[in-house]
This record gives structure tokens, sequence and C-alpha cells, in this order.
């Protein structure tokens, strides 16, 4: 916990959010050589400004896939999607989201200050301005004073601090995390969670998070998707109202516990785990 | 510690043990086997036409005196080592190197030919790995193509390039650079095919993410990526350039160049002549591939991608 009190970013009135995603319908059906795989059915999500929502359920419920639809990596085969209030296409076009994968997925041959940076040169950001702005988000997810160093010379949780730096770095209103954390042990896990919950707060960014660990999706979110796989499909919304400033002791008390337990509920309504 | 780790350890400290525990030892003893059969073989291969010679003479031989005679033929039918040595120290270093009979003239004439070759080899293989790369039509059109021309041996088509130029009016080293750049740019294509290729699917996406051009996506990913890839295949291009080279002068009876002097060489059965040529290029060879070797250290160096 932090001595001196941050200064919180407005929340806006919740009639008065702009939604940020919006899908109703929505469906996704990949052609294989063993016939179709209903990997989405008929997925209806709101997705407010300033949200953190977060997907769970078990591997093959696609999760993965729903944010690749928003972030239009995957082309929806049925239903309606809106990102920003325009298709993920046009979204993506105009740079609307940065995104975290799995695997920090640093370019071994740039250092860590030119990784960040990489977004920045794409979008024709001047020199200046780009080291301004890699040392701002460097300094956010706390490596300031690595920028020299190459990739392989940082730990798996500070190669993941610089992709969310590197995500950040241009401002898009709008972060997908694809299990940012999956690959990493417990103790780092638990820590960049405390600090991913504080750059959300500070920042005031809308993010959508898949996981498929229940701490984690309740930890992090205002609202946890619940899903189920063959065909993925939502099972429960829960909204949560956890103080914008918890700490990872919140875990022990009954309000988090009773939020995992009904997550654990749905997770095992649509269980499919005969197979 | 204890006292039976002691001995070990006493081993290690001897000159003999240090030797054979780093490089040096085993390279020294590979070399000194190989050095020993080929002597061995001389004397094997070298020995009925000298036994002949003895007879023929009507001279009292004993075994030492054959075994000395075995290697030091004019013209035996394998040379010793130490033949080789002596002609190249006096092709190489004895001579005046504008002299026709100077090793290092005639290497010159090769080698420039062949760097021609790979210079171009190089650029045309990288090129259409690109194309191939980007094309799906390429890819499907071109590398058919690619495959199918190192299926003619070399030998066969270099006379046709030799003389097809010829007769358009192309002479000297151009030609033999073609044939040189015939060869090397194939594994440049391969290679940087694999190599433009490499970059998994997440670093794709996530210049998809960036709405990055194609141009943004190939100078910050792909072509970085296939670095490895492009210092590894220059390896093998730049040694096959040499080998292009030296095919090349041949058909043509060349009267300059390592071909030439294989070729004069095997004429007037001049075997250590032709020996000599052979070790000579071979290390032009290692040269030019431990000059790639060391440009490609550096280069990965400066990427972070140093071993």
């Amino acid at each position: 916990m932090t001595a001196v009190p941050v200064p919180k970013a407005p929340t806006p009135a919740p009639e008065s959010r702009r939604r940020v995603v919006d899908t109703r319908g929505l469906s996704l059906t990949f052609q294989t050589a063993d016939g179709p795989v209903y990997a989405l059915s008929d997925v209806d999500i709101a997705i407010e400004q300033g949200d953190f929502v977060s997907f769970i359920g078990p591997s093959g419920c696609g999760k993965t896939t729903l944010l690749r639809v928003i972030a239009d990596l995957e082309q929806p085969t049925g239903g309606e999607i809106e990102v920003n209030g325009v298709s993920p296409r046009e979204a993506r076009l105009g740079r609307a989201y940065g995104y975290v994968f799995q695997a920090a997925g640093l370019y071994p041959w740039r250092t860590i200050e030119r990784n960040v940076a990489l977004p920045l040169e794409i979008m024709g950001v001047s020199a200046a301005e780009r080291r301004e702005r890699v040392r701002q988000h460097l300094d956010l997810v706390g490596l300031g004073g690595f920028e020299k160093k190459f990739p392989w010379q940082l730990s798996g949780g500070m190669q993941q601090r610089a992709s969310i730096a590197r995500a950040l770095c241009f401002d898009p209103e709008l972060l997908l995390m694809d299990e940012p954390f999956g690959a990493l042990d417990e103790i780092v896990r638990d820590h960049l969670n405390e600090q991913l919950l504080r750059l959300w707060d500070k920042t005031g960014k809308t993010v959508v998070f898949v996981t498929h660990s229940i701490p984690e999706a309740v930890f992090l979110s205002t609202k946890i998707v619940v899903m189920s796989p063959r065909p993925g499909k939502i099972i429960d919304v829960i909204p949560t109202d956890f103080d914008r400033d918890r700490t990872l002791d919140i875990r022990e008390t009954p309000g988090f516990l009773e939020v995992a337990h009904r997550v654990r509920q749905g997770l095992r309504a649509g269980h499919s785990y005969d197979d | 510690m204890t006292t039976e780790a002691l001995p070990a350890i006493a081993a290690r400290r001897r000159p003999f043990g240090r030797l054979m525990a780093g490089q040096t030892g085993p390279v020294l003893v590979v070399v000194a086997a190989i050095i020993a059969l080929w002597y061995a073989g001389a004397v094997w291969l070298n020995t009925p036409w000298q036994i002949d010679l003895f007879e023929r003479g009507g001279v009292e031989w004993s075994n030492t005196d054959l075994v000395r005679a075995t290697l030091a033929q004019d013209r035996p039918l394998l040379p010793a080592p130490h033949q080789i040595v002596a002609e190249m120290r006096k092709t190489i270093i004895d001579t005046r190197i504008t002299s026709k009979r100077s090793l290092v003239f005639h290497s010159w004439v090769t080698l420039s030919s062949s760097i021609l070759g790979f210079a171009i080899g190089a650029a045309l293989g990288i090129l259409l790995a690109v194309g191939i790369v980007h094309v799906r039509s390429l890819d499907k059109s071109l590398m058919p193509w690619v495959i199918s021309s190192q299926t003619i041996p070399i030998l066969a088509i270099a006379p046709m390039i030799i003389v097809v130029l010829a007769a358009i009016g192309v002479r000297g080293l151009v030609p033999k650079a073609i044939i040189s750049t015939y060869l090397c740019f194939f594994p440049v294509t391969i290679g940087m095919v694999k190599g433009l290729r490499s970059p998994d699917p997440l670093q794709m996406d996530l210049m998809r993410t960036y709405n990055a051009s194609r141009w943004q996506t190939f100078w910050k990913l792909r072509w970085p990526s296939s670095m490895p890839f492009l210092f590894t295949s220059l390896k093998i291009a730049v040694a096959i350039s040499l080998v292009g080279a030296i095919v090349g002068e041949l058909p043509t009876g060349a009267s300059a160049g390592l071909g030439a002097r294989l070729l004069a060489g095997s004429y007037y059965g001049q075997t250590i002549q032709i020996w000599s040529a052979l070790i000579t290029a071979a290390i032009l060879a290692a040269l030019l591939v431990t000059l790639i070797a060391a440009i490609e250290r550096v280069t990965l160096r400066r990427m972070g991608m140093g071993l």
C-alpha cells in the first residue's frame, strides 16, 4: 500500500459512459478439416469506458478469440461488433487499442527503449517526442534505468512490463491483454496484478483482460465475463464494486470470496469437462 | 574438498591436460592424423611406378630408398604434403606477384571474378527471396525454377554460358562471375525465404495491431529477424562462388586463374602444381568464410544477438 494517497482518475457517472466495445449476437465458426469449430456463439457484451473487464473460462472457450475479434485479428462469421463506435477494422486502422500478448514478444535486436518506441516509430512520432514518451512509460511500469538493456537481460516479469509500456506508449484508449501474466510464477503475477490495477486507476484506460485464474479475474475486474467452451458462449456476467485502490489483502475478505464463488459456480455450470 | 579430487586437478594443470581439455588439442590430433594418412597414401600410390623406375634403371634399392624416392618424385600420383608446401612457397612467396607463374596472381584472377559473382548472386538471392515471401504467385511460379536450376550440373552448363556470352561479345571477368552467381544465389534465396518468414505469428500480429505497412513490417521485423539466416547462407554462397569461378576457367582454356593452373597441370601431368592450386583454393575459400563469419559476429553482437 502506498503511504501517499494517489489522486484518482475521475470515474464518469455510469449513464454518461461511452460504450467502447459492443457486440450483438457475435459468432465465429472456424472451418477445419475435421468439420466446423464453433469458437464463439451468440455473444452479447457491452464494455464501457473505464471498465476493467475480464474474460474467464477454460481453454477453448473462445476468450482469446473474442479478444482477437475485438482487435480485428480474427473476422467474426455472424453478428455485429463495434469498437469505439466503428468496426474493429476501422478501430485498428485508427490505432485505438494496445495489445499485450501472453508472451512479451519483444524484438531481441532492440533495446528495451527501442522496443517501447517501436509503435511510435511506425506511427511517425518525432524522435524527441518518442524519447519523452518512452521515458514516461518506462517509469510508469517501473523500468526506469533499463532503457539500454536488451530483452534477454531482463526477467520474464520485467519483459512483460516492457510490453505493457509498449502497448500504452501511443496512448490508446483501450488496452487488450491476452493472459499477459499466464507464463509467470505466482509471486511475480501477484505483484504485477497490483501494479496493473494502479496503472488502470492512474490512466483511466479501458482494459479487456483474458485469464483463466479466478483470483486474478476477481481482483482486477469491474466486470467478470464467465465463458464456457464448445460453443464458446457467455454463462454469466458478474459486476464487482471493490475500492479502486484495493490491495491484494482484499482476497481474504468475504466480499471477494463471494464473487470468486460465483465465478467458480459459473465455470462449473458450463463444465463440459466430461471428455 | 576431498583428497581424491586433487590428482584430477593436478592433471588438468599439466600442459598436456590443458591442451586436450580445450579446442587446440583435438584439432591438432585430427590434423596430425590426416597428414600421417596422406604420407601413407603417397607412399602406397607412388610405389608401383617407383619400383618400375628402379627396375628399369637396374638400381639396387632398399625399403628406405623406396619410401624416400616415392616422396620425392617429379610427377607423383599423389604428391606428399611437403612437396606441395615447397611448390606453394615457390609460387606464392618466391615469385613476383606480377609473374604468370605466381599463384598470388592466379588467385587474384579467380578471386576477383568470384567476388563479383558472389556480390551479384547475394543481391539476386535476397531480391528473389523478398519477392517470394511477399508475392504469393511468385512463391508458386518462381520457386520450382530456383530449385530446378540447381539440378543441372554446373560443369554441363558452364561451357554454354561461356560460349553464349562470348558470342554476344562478353568475355573475361563477367562470364566467370555469372557462373559464380548461378551457383551462389541459390543458398541465399533458400536461406532468406526461411529467414524472412521466421518472425512468429505473435510478432506479425503485433505489427498488424499497429497498422504497420508492409514496408515497415519488412524493415522493422522481417529483415532483422532474417540476419542469422542471411549470414549462414552467405557463408555457403561465398565458398561455392569460388568453385563457380574455377569451373568457369576450365572450359575456356583460360590462361590465368586457379582453374587455368589446374587445367595446365593436368595437361602436363604436373600433379604437384594441381595440388598446390587446389590447396590454395581451399585456403582462399576458408579465408572468405572466415571473413563473413567475422562480419556476422560483429553485426549480431551489435544487434544484441551476439553469441
